[in-house]
């Protein structure tokens, strides 16, 4: 009776994550488009719903009605469970995301160890779509995706070192908290960007979208998907960015802090204040989209292996370096 | 206790079970994936014990590397002659004298060790004086690697980086004939050196050096 009391409590609060999350991913991809859209001096979608705010519901519709086909020649049981591991692996990484002090599903030690292994496991769901669709393009596709992704985690993750320099946990709320007197991203500047444009790539957004290239690999590892498959592959996708901004606001933005600690703002819940800095950051990812052109293949590798990764080891040396010449770290 | 046990039983055999079907499948990439899952419940065990920083580790490591340039190599073998059947034929089972004989040593040897830890618990002071301090995990793990065992870690980094250079030395060949973009050479081109303007008689046209 006392487990299960629990497990009823944890499956709520579960519940009440995941719901708002999924809403918003909805959400997010209806300001894409029409971020996107405003760019390029158009309307984006507009009719459905006011502002066309319930296009994403439209277009979930269409995908739950369209038939799911699964081509005959493909490995069935990885085929279906592709886009399966794709969503709940972006779905469970918001676990450890604080809302506030107090706010958070469970506070754990490891808490950036968890979504940085979480986010280097999303590699899976696209290699296992590509692999198991045994077609020539989404094979490419998926090669492409699992040497870009690695590639860029390796520099995300030294830049989450510079992060923990600054703080000595490696616990998402203690992030949150050193970053009390100034936020990480005035100091570990270079780090922010290089951070903001290897979450790019490693999300496979333009303009890093090579594993889904419509012009060559006519949509890379999900050209063989259709109806709710597909759709589970895109909500994972933006469940995702919207993972990736969350990281930036935590390790950068000062997560759920408000940004000056006087009166009217301290009144603004803390939550409100992480959303804002996410859906500053999604925004971001929404220009960066409307505005650049795709890299070459090439040119993306030498980017994250020969600028990149060097440039973020030199800024740790540099980090570590000032701390200790100013005997700053940070020993408890 | 209840729930532990269950949650230990249930990751623990799925460890065996993917582990089993690691060598039983006939796929080498069906292989693989049971590979990654292996990982996935010997890394959640790890948690289990409270060693969460190694458990992560292992995620971020074997799981988000390791495993994944094993899956680009094995999907480049064959992709054409890979059957989708779950399970090897006879053919194989000559090999299985071998397998048993190395995973009985290593079952010995394992035991050895457990044995020598439960029986003679002073010969491992280091496991204990882990354990009863009141410090998170990855604290304690860097306090002991970084001051009592950090010739052994230089020393097994500077083993991996030799390891990397040599497998790249091995492998690079320099070709000759492969047009290659240089980012300094474009960037710092004047405009002299790629337009010329010419006067062309007519009819009798012009000839370019290059």
């Amino acid at each position: 009776m006392e487990y299960l009391g629990i497990f009823f409590q944890e499956v709520y609060k579960i519940l009440f994550l995941i719901v708002p999350v999924l809403v918003s991913v909805a959400m997010i991809v209806w300001l894409d488009r029409r971020v996107w859209a405003f760019v390029q001096k158009r309307q984006g979608p507009n009719v459905v719903g006011p502002f066309g705010l319930l296009q994403s519901l439209a277009d979930a519709l269409k995908y739950i009605f369209k038939e799911i086909i699964i081509p005959s020649s493909s490995n069935k049981v990885i085929f279906i469970l592709a886009p399966i591991v794709t969503m709940t692996l972006a779905l469970i990484a918001w676990a450890v995301i604080p809302f506030s002090a107090t706010q958070v599903l469970a506070d754990i030690n490891v808490g950036i160890l968890y979504l940085f292994a979480v986010s280097s496991l999303g590699v899976y769901g696209i290699i296992m779509g590509g692999w198991a669709s045994n077609s020539k393009y989404p094979f490419l596709g998926a090669i492409r995706s699992a040497a870009q992704m690695v590639s860029y985690e390796v520099s995300i993750g030294v830049i989450i070192i510079n992060v923990l320099l600054c703080v000595g946990s490696l616990n998402l709320n203690d992030i949150v908290i050193a970053q009390q007197n100034m936020w990480f991203v005035i100091p570990l500047f270079p780090m922010f960007v290089i951070f903001f444009i290897s979450a790019l790539a490693e999300t496979n957004r333009p303009p890093f979208d090579l594993p889904e290239a419509e012009a060559e690999l006519v949509a890379g590892y999900q050209t063989e998907y259709s109806g709710m498959m597909y759709a589970m592959f895109w909500l994972g996708e933006y469940a995702n960015i919207l993972l990736m901004c969350a990281m930036g606001a935590i390790l950068f933005l000062g997560g759920w802090m408000s940004p000056i600690d006087v009166y009217p703002f301290t009144l603004v819940p803390s939550a409100i204040w992480l959303i804002l800095k996410i859906l500053f950051l999604f925004i971001l990812f929404a220009l960066v989209k409307a505005i650049v052109p795709r890299y070459r293949y090439d040119q993306l590798m030498r980017l994250g292996w020969k600028v990149f990764l060097p440039f973020s080891l030199i800024w740790v040396v540099l980090t570590a370096s000032y701390l200790f010449y100013f005997n700053l770290l940070p020993v408890n | 206790m209840i729930a532990h046990a269950i949650f230990f039983y249930t990751f623990s055999i799925i460890a065996v079970v993917s582990a089993i079907m690691v060598t039983a499948s006939k796929n080498t990439v069906h292989s693989v994936f049971f590979l990654i899952l292996d990982f996935i419940s010997i890394s959640c065990l790890f948690i289990m014990i409270g060693a969460e920083f190694l458990g992560m580790i292992m995620l971020i490591v074997y799981v988000g590397a390791v495993a994944v340039l094993f899956l680009f190599v094995v999907m480049m073998l064959n992709v054409a002659q890979q059957k989708n059947q779950w399970f090897a034929g006879q053919q194989s089972s000559k090999h299985i004298p071998v397998g048993l004989i190395i995973s009985t040593l290593i079952f010995v040897e394992v035991i050895i060790v457990i044995g020598g830890w439960k029986y003679k618990p002073e010969i491992f002071d280091i496991n204990n004086s882990i354990a009863q301090t009141s410090i998170s995990n990855t604290h304690s793990l860097g306090q002991i690697l970084y001051t009592d065992y950090i010739h052994v870690f230089q020393i097994s980094g500077m083993i991996l980086l030799v390891a990397m250079v040599g497998a790249i030395v091995l492998t690079f060949r320099e070709r000759s004939g492969v047009k290659r973009q240089s980012y300094i050479k474009q960037i710092s081109r004047e405009r002299a050196e790629g337009v010329e303007v010419l006067e062309v008689e007519s009819n009798k046209g012009v000839k370019l050096d290059d």
